[in-house]
């Protein structure tokens, strides 16, 4: 929870604070009716407190988030596929999204993504920010949000057709 | 027709705003003949998916 409040707030007594508060948010509120995971609900008020944090607070960034386009390596001059670079076909890939082998890789297929990347990555996908929010907060152009989540989508991608779908666990 | 690394960087962005009527046009007829990316395009929807789901996990 610290590393991925960390993350996504880039101040890492800020985000003690908030873990801090989410879980005693979680603790104080009779809420909690025991179905679902106890992880997955105290992760949505944390979510709710980092969303809250975000809006809160404008922040302009110096830091540059493009870097090299190392997506490239994946094509020929031509721009096409190289062979040992395509795509394959992973079938029905949603069978797998009962198998908890499959949330291990992914899982560390998502820590394995560059930290600018990362950051931008979840605010989109796991907070749910609309992508021109995620431009705002971070001062990028729309430009610059598409290549970095662009390359976020292929390097997941390319973690898991190399750990999970070759690794022959396909379910 | 437009190339594989075009094709990708369209389909990410389908995932983000809307693309164009002529955009996806030429895109759909590049999945049509190409393996590679109609298996790319495939992938990034699961992820969304996968995403979505580790939500509630």
């Amino acid at each position: 929870m610290l590393r991925f409040t960390t993350l996504q707030l880039r101040d890492a007594v800020l985000a003690e604070d908030v873990v801090h508060e989410a879980i005693s948010a979680a603790i104080s509120s009779a809420q909690y009716n025991g179905r679902g995971s106890l992880k997955s609900w105290v992760f949505a008020i944390l979510r709710n407190k980092i969303i809250d944090v975000i809006r809160e607070r404008n922040r302009h960034p110096t830091e540059s988030f493009i870097e090299d386009d190392e997506n490239d390596d994946a094509f020929d001059g031509k721009g096409h596929w190289k062979k040992t670079h395509k795509p394959s076909d992973w079938g029905q890939p949603e069978n797998n999204l009962d198998n908890e082998q499959f949330w291990v890789v992914f899982e560390i297929c998502l820590n394995h993504l560059p930290v600018n990347t990362a950051r931008v990555f979840m605010m989109r996908e796991h907070l749910g920010f609309e992508l021109k929010e995620v431009c705002r907060e971070l001062n990028l152009s729309d430009s610059n949000a598409w290549v970095i989540m662009h390359r976020a989508r292929s390097q997941l991608r390319k973690c898991l057709e190399l750990n999970y779908i070759r690794g022959g666990r396909l379910s | 027709m437009m190339n594989c690394k075009q094709a990708t960087r369209l389909v990410s962005q389908s995932q983000d705003r809307e693309l164009s009527l002529p955009e996806r046009i030429r895109l759909r007829f590049h999945l049509l003949m190409c393996s590679g990316c109609s298996n790319y395009n495939k992938q990034m929807s699961f992820i969304r998916k996968a995403m979505q789901k580790l939500r509630e996990r």
